[in-house]
């Protein structure tokens, strides 16, 4: 890692999977052998409203908790948390570091107002555009895995987790030791599995997402040095 | 004692319940043995540490950010970890229920956060004086208007003069270690008291931490409700602790004696846990960096952000102390004078408006501390406090800049 520490707050809405993702980023990291830490940030369980959730990636042991006020990467899950305003911070870039990273799921740049604009040059931010959403809709051929295609967009602008280590994750949120994550979230789950019938179908279409994004930054140029995608294995479920 | 309703829930009739296969083990025991570290949430780590705790009876209401952590304790009373287990009307009715359970001298937890709290104080301040060792869980959270389910931990001001124990931890192990701690010192004898487990909502409950667990396979010893200061009641022994006679009702001199060797008793009983807890928290205090000239002083998630605060500093070449205080009932006055005696300033960040922290310091270190106690900072309502919070009041003091002394 380049930096000691990251920390991400991600934005999105009720049913997107930002809490998922971050238990996935985060038990990914702690796979990998680093330190993470993460605290999802949500009112009533809700469709569309929304929602945030906060990961610490470390190389050292992370004493702090909370949600992160000063975050050096933002990941916006939704246009309309930045369009709608549908979010607990205002403007979506609020104490975003100096030089920090937004990682956006657009297709398309999104027009800032002026302040906005003028607001982010001020702080150097650097603004990352996936079509997580199209990716998704393509290769799992279900905007639900919207979530996967920003974990692996996320771990390869990092450099961390390395790809076998998020697929781990992911294989634990769906069959292994089980994340919990909320209530709500597990009624969708159910939903999800009656659509790919089998969880090895699900993992794979999940890993795949999560490769298309991997590789798509690595393509535009954002990605860590340590990034690389290793070849296809086989799950083994 | 087995799941009596198993068939009925769709059992086998060769179900066993997986606490019967357990092996009993005592806390210095337990407290010994190699442990595995596991990624989880709070909400986890509290099912983990159910788990061992050999519990009979379990009664809550449901309530933001509690629920996920009942949800899993009814998973536990699936598996045949909790003998009984049942969701309450609400919360007047819920902990009245598990004074009775417990009245009944087997091992009773409950679990609550903020407004649920509020709404049971009332079966909440009988426990102590009725000296029911109950396990509560409190995953605090905001019950000021305006009402929100986020973290606050004011709701803790309102136990601390109850006679209940109160413990407030740090972080997920916590939220494993103190459950335990808390259920065998609320059954010693010369204890016998209910004993909340505070957290901060969300910041522990909902979020991922690493905690260290023993094997599944041990649980504490059972309790045995004839061995302590009122014993369960049964067909021979009547309930004893109730207010029913009529003179204690009237406002009169018995009404005086009685309420106040009930009282003298219950808060003579809060000073005796201080030893076991000591044994069993490995101190009611931690202090890092001691004999600093700056000292934090912190209880529960805020301890996490001084930790974090003491870490950049000490990288800027600063040494700054930090003191958490576990137990905030027994309070640890001698150890925490001892451990500021040397400070000239001292900061007590908290996650609530009230500063029932800063009130308690203050309280204890009058006549026995040249420092400057800050009365902050602080934030509430839900928001977590940023390290950098911290880190800009230890500046501004340094440097006499903005208007912190205001609040001395």
């Amino acid at each position: 890692m380049s930096v000691q520490r990251y920390n991400v707050r991600m934005a999105g809405l009720g049913g997107q999977g930002v809490v998922t993702a971050s238990h996935i980023l985060s038990n990914g990291v702690v796979i990998s052998g680093g330190h993470s830490s993460l605290v999802p940030f949500f009112g009533s369980e809700k469709r569309n409203a929304p929602v945030e959730s906060y990961v610490r990636i470390s190389k050292d042991v992370i004493y702090e908790i909370g949600e992160i006020i000063f975050p050096n990467i933002i990941m916006i899950f939704h246009p309309s948390v930045i369009t709608l305003g549908k979010s607990y911070t205002m403007p979506f870039y609020t104490g975003l570091k100096e030089g920090g990273i937004i990682l956006i799921n657009s297709k398309t740049p999104i027009k800032f107002s002026a302040d906005e604009q003028r607001e982010m040059e001020a702080i150097n931010a650097k603004v990352y555009y996936v079509p997580c959403t199209e990716i998704a809709n393509e290769v799992a051929k279900t905007e639900l895995a919207t979530n996967m295609a920003m974990c692996g967009a996320i771990a390869a602008v990092f450099g961390i987790p390395d790809v076998k280590s998020l697929g781990e994750s992911v294989k634990d949120r769906f069959i292994g030791k089980g994340i919990v994550t909320s209530g709500g979230t597990a009624a969708l789950d159910s939903a999800i599995e009656k659509k790919f019938a089998k969880k090895a179908k699900l993992l794979e279409a999940n890993m795949k997402t999560l490769r298309a994004t991997y590789q798509y930054v690595i393509d535009q140029g954002w990605a860590h040095k340590d990034a690389v995608l290793p070849e296809e294995e086989a799950l083994a479920v | 004692m087995s799941n009596l309703n198993a068939q009925e829930e769709g059992k086998s009739a060769d179900w066993v319940p997986a606490g019967d296969m357990q092996e009993e083990i005592s806390l210095e025991e337990m407290l010994k043995l190699p442990r595995e570290t596991i990624f989880m949430t709070g909400s986890e780590a509290a099912r983990e540490s159910i788990r061992r705790a050999n519990v009979d009876m379990a009664i809550a209401y449901p309530i933001t950010p509690q629920s996920e952590t009942m949800q899993q304790a009814g998973y536990l009373y699936d598996e045949g970890y909790i003998k009984d287990y049942y969701r309450a009307e609400e919360e007047i009715g819920a902990f009245s229920a598990i004074s009775g359970a417990s009245r009944a001298g087997v091992r009773s937890l409950t679990a609550t956060s903020g407004p649920g709290l509020m709404r049971g104080m009332e079966a909440i301040s009988s426990w102590p004086g009725a000296r029911t060792p109950i396990v509560m869980l409190d995953m605090c959270r905001v019950i000021n208007t305006p009402l929100a389910i986020q973290p606050d931990n004011i709701e803790i001001s309102f136990l601390l003069d109850t006679g209940m124990l109160v413990l407030h931890g740090e972080n997920q192990q916590d939220f494993y270690d103190f459950p335990l701690a808390a259920f065998m010192v609320s059954e010693e004898v010369d204890v016998t008291l209910p004993c909340t487990v505070a957290v901060d909502g969300f910041f522990v409950t909902h979020a991922r931490g690493n905690v260290s667990i023993v094997d599944r396979k041990y649980k504490l010893p059972a309790r045995d409700g004839w061995k302590s200061a009122v014993p369960a009641m049964d067909n021979e022994n009547p309930p004893a602790r109730l207010s029913r006679d009529a003179p204690i009702q009237k406002s009169n001199f018995i009404s005086y004696h009685m309420h106040s060797s009930w009282q003298q008793e219950v808060f003579s009983a809060v000073e005796r846990s201080a030893k076991y807890f000591d044994k069993y928290l490995g101190g009611l205090i931690e202090v890092v960096n001691p004999g600093a000239d700056e000292m934090i002083i912190a209880s529960g998630a805020a301890v996490s952000q001084a930790r974090e605060a003491v870490r950049q500093e000490g990288e800027k070449g600063n040494k700054v102390g930090l003191i958490k205080v576990k137990t905030i009932r027994p309070w640890p006055r001698q150890q925490i004078i001892d451990a500021a005696k040397h400070a000239k300033t001292i900061l007590v960040p908290e996650f609530n408006h009230a500063g029932w922290l800063h009130k308690e310091v203050c309280t204890t270190l009058y006549g026995h501390s040249e420092a400057t106690i800050y009365n902050g900072p602080r934030v509430f309502g839900g928001m977590t406090m940023p390290t950098e919070m911290i880190l800009d009041w230890l500046a501004e003091i340094r440097n006499k800049t903005g208007s912190k002394n205001l609040f001395v």
